[in-house]
């Protein structure tokens, strides 16, 4: 029976088709959507995530997320060094700099100043130049995204000539160089990253009382990273978090005080109602022209249950082929927007999240046609 | 020898439609035995739809007995009922109810494959009994692509494939001309009835009485007049000899 439910099912082509792309769009909105939006809260802390090395990162108490800098003295460096338990700490600079280019124009960059004599906290890989150059004098290093797109300069067919090694702009009236590029993880504001000794980051950001953003700590092995984040708080009073909770910080912060979350939940929703509606439907109205051959097949002799295991044959099947679909449409836009500056970030979460969708919407559209099959009487195939 | 092969008695059957009650069958009494064909007749509404139907234990009766070869389907269980239909019952219906998406020979094959049978030898058997009906060439048709008249030989050859015991046929002939419902009369009754089969068909086609061998013709839920033709035939044709 198997074979006459598929036949029954793809031989109405459109019927197929309408029930198949229903579900490819549901699908298609239950992966795409959330992949851009777990791309874009990913964004959030890609910071923290491309300073691998340290395991805790130390800041001022009323810091709420990465890019909420409230300075700090440079003295709590030393206070964070004498911890039982910190194998070493270094300053971090953090702050947005105008960059001037050579054709005059402003742009905001996010400036880091890395400890003068370790480097720590550098870009993730360098494509040119070499991280010990930034103790060359005025070296900045760029991130590739900046350096192509907005720190680009206007070429003579108009399109941009990415910043390059050698070429030089000016932050806060003060001459930089670069001497690299690097490739770093896009942030969420997606603002050129300009890496440069925190000496040096001091000189370029405007002059004020506090200027340390972060102390990025390591702790001695054999240490609990997180005993020795408890030490730091209670000794300080500064606040200091493991790097997976300073991720979840900045994480929650997007979460509840932006309204990303509410916005991509609409799509999500309105993807898997409208797919629901579509699919459910159009399968619905499959099975209801088809009633009156169900019904010939329960004069035969078909049970039931029979007639169930066909129908939800049908419904798994239209499942499986638009699940697949959608899910092969949202990695294909993943992959032709791999360049772009489109967060995209498609986990393995995600297949299970909007397969269960997808088999929600199957169930319903099934359940809905069996309970008019089951309760059909076959006595209506003797009515002409 | 002929044994009975359908036994109704007082049969009653109403229809609760809301805001009256509708006496399909009032009473009806009726034995079809095997190697004949009944055809019940009357006009619109008389119950031979309701009969047929109860007959072929796809709708229960309110009052009365029907036994089918014995079986008394209303005391069944659902399985035992649905098993007994699946193997002992035919059905010919009269908007031919092939599926439209399936070919000749698929359609064919639905009643052996719902007994159990593998799709391949179901297949095989649905294709000889096409053979038989003339439809050996058309086993790939889908249904849209034949006339009418085909779409009955095909119907009749899925009534058929599991040799049943019982063949119901609703309006057999209703779509088709004169001569296609000779045709397809003649040859249901050369493939269908043997001494262990039974044949009952409903119809109005007065132009197929003559293929009888009883006729119970019914009006308002009661049959009014039962003609056993296959006597009237032996009376006909001994006058005749006489004269």
């Amino acid at each position: 029976m198997n074979y006459i439910a598929l036949k029954m099912l793809m031989g109405d082509r459109g019927k197929y088709l309408g029930i198949v792309m229903g579900l490819t769009f549901a699908s298609l909105i239950m992966t795409q959507q959330p992949a851009i939006f777990v791309g874009l809260m990913m964004r959030s802390y890609s910071f923290i995530t491309d300073v691998g090395l340290p395991d805790i990162w130390v800041m001022d108490p009323k810091v709420q997320f990465i890019d909420d800098v409230k300075p700090m003295q440079d003295m709590e460096l030393y206070r964070v060094r004498g911890i039982e338990g910190v194998e070493w700490a270094t300053p971090l600079y953090k702050g947005l700099i105008k960059a001037r280019l050579a054709n005059g124009n402003f742009q905001t960059c996010n400036v880091i100043g890395l400890d003068d004599a370790t480097l720590i906290g550098g870009p993730p890989l360098m494509l040119e130049g070499r991280l010990e150059d930034l103790r060359r004098s005025d070296a900045v290093i760029i991130d590739r995204d900046g350096a192509v797109e907005k720190l680009g300069l206007p070429g003579p067919d108009g399109k941009p000539v990415p910043l390059k090694v050698g070429d030089t702009l000016e932050l806060n009236d003060r001459r930089a160089m670069v001497v690299g590029i690097a490739k770093t993880t896009r942030t969420f504001q997606s603002q050129p990253v300009v890496y440069t000794t925190y000496t040096r980051a001091m000189m370029y950001a405007p002059r004020e009382r506090k200027l340390l953003s972060f102390i990025l700590v390591k702790a001695k092995p054999g240490e609990d990273p997180r005993a020795v984040t408890e030490r730091i708080r209670r000794r300080t009073g500064l606040a200091a978090y493991t790097q997976a909770e300073f991720q979840k910080l900045t994480y929650d912060y997007f979460m509840e005080n932006t309204g990303i979350p509410i916005n991509f939940g609409i799509s999500v929703t309105l993807g898997f109602i409208v797919g629901a509606a579509i699919a459910g439907q159009t399968f619905y109205s499959f099975t209801m022209e088809n009633l009156r051959q169900f019904g010939v097949l329960k004069a035969m002799g078909a049970s039931n249950w029979t007639l169930l295991r066909m129908i939800l044959l049908q419904a798994t099947l239209v499942g499986i082929i638009g699940y697949g679909l959608g899910v092969g449409l949202t990695s294909l836009f993943g992959w032709a927007m791999r360049n772009s500056i489109l967060a995209f970030k498609f986990p393995w979460q995600l297949l299970v999240y909007s397969g269960l969708g997808v088999t929600l919407i199957c169930v319903f559209a099934a359940l809905i046609s069996i309970r008019k099959v089951i309760a059909l009487e076959p006595a209506v195939v003797f009515k002409g | 020898m002929s044994e009975l092969a359908v036994h109704c008695q007082g049969l009653v059957k109403t229809y609760d439609t809301g805001d009256q009650k509708v006496m399909a069958l009032r009473g009806v009494n009726l034995d079809i035995h095997t190697g004949k064909l009944m055809m019940l007749v009357g006009p619109s509404g008389c119950g031979k739809t309701t009969l047929i139907s109860v007959i072929a234990g796809i709708l229960d009766q309110d009052e009365g007995v029907c036994r089918v070869f014995g079986q008394d389907l209303l005391h069944l269980q659902q399985k035992d009922r649905l098993r007994f239909r699946a193997q002992n019952i035919g059905f010919v219906f009269q908007a031919y109810n092939l599926l439209p998406t399936l070919t000749a020979v698929e359609n064919a094959s639905i009643p052996l494959i719902i007994n159990g049978m593998k799709r391949q030898e179901a297949t095989r058997r649905a294709g000889e009994m096409l053979e038989r009906v003339g439809l050996g060439q058309r086993l790939s048709s889908l249904p849209a692509q034949l006339s009418g008249g085909l779409q009955q030989r095909f119907a009749f050859a899925r009534a058929l494939v599991h040799n049943p015991r019982l063949i119901v046929c609703d309006e057999p002939t209703s779509a088709l001309d004169h001569e296609t419902g000779h045709h397809v009369m003649e040859l249901l009754k050369a493939i269908a009835l043997d001494d262990r089969k039974a044949l009952v068909i409903v119809t109005h086609d007065a132009r197929i009485f003559e293929f009888a061998d009883g006729i119970a013709r019914m009006d308002d839920g009661h049959i009014t007049k039962l003609e056993d033709r296959h006597v009237k035939r032996e009376r006909a044709v001994m006058g005749a000899m006489r004269a």
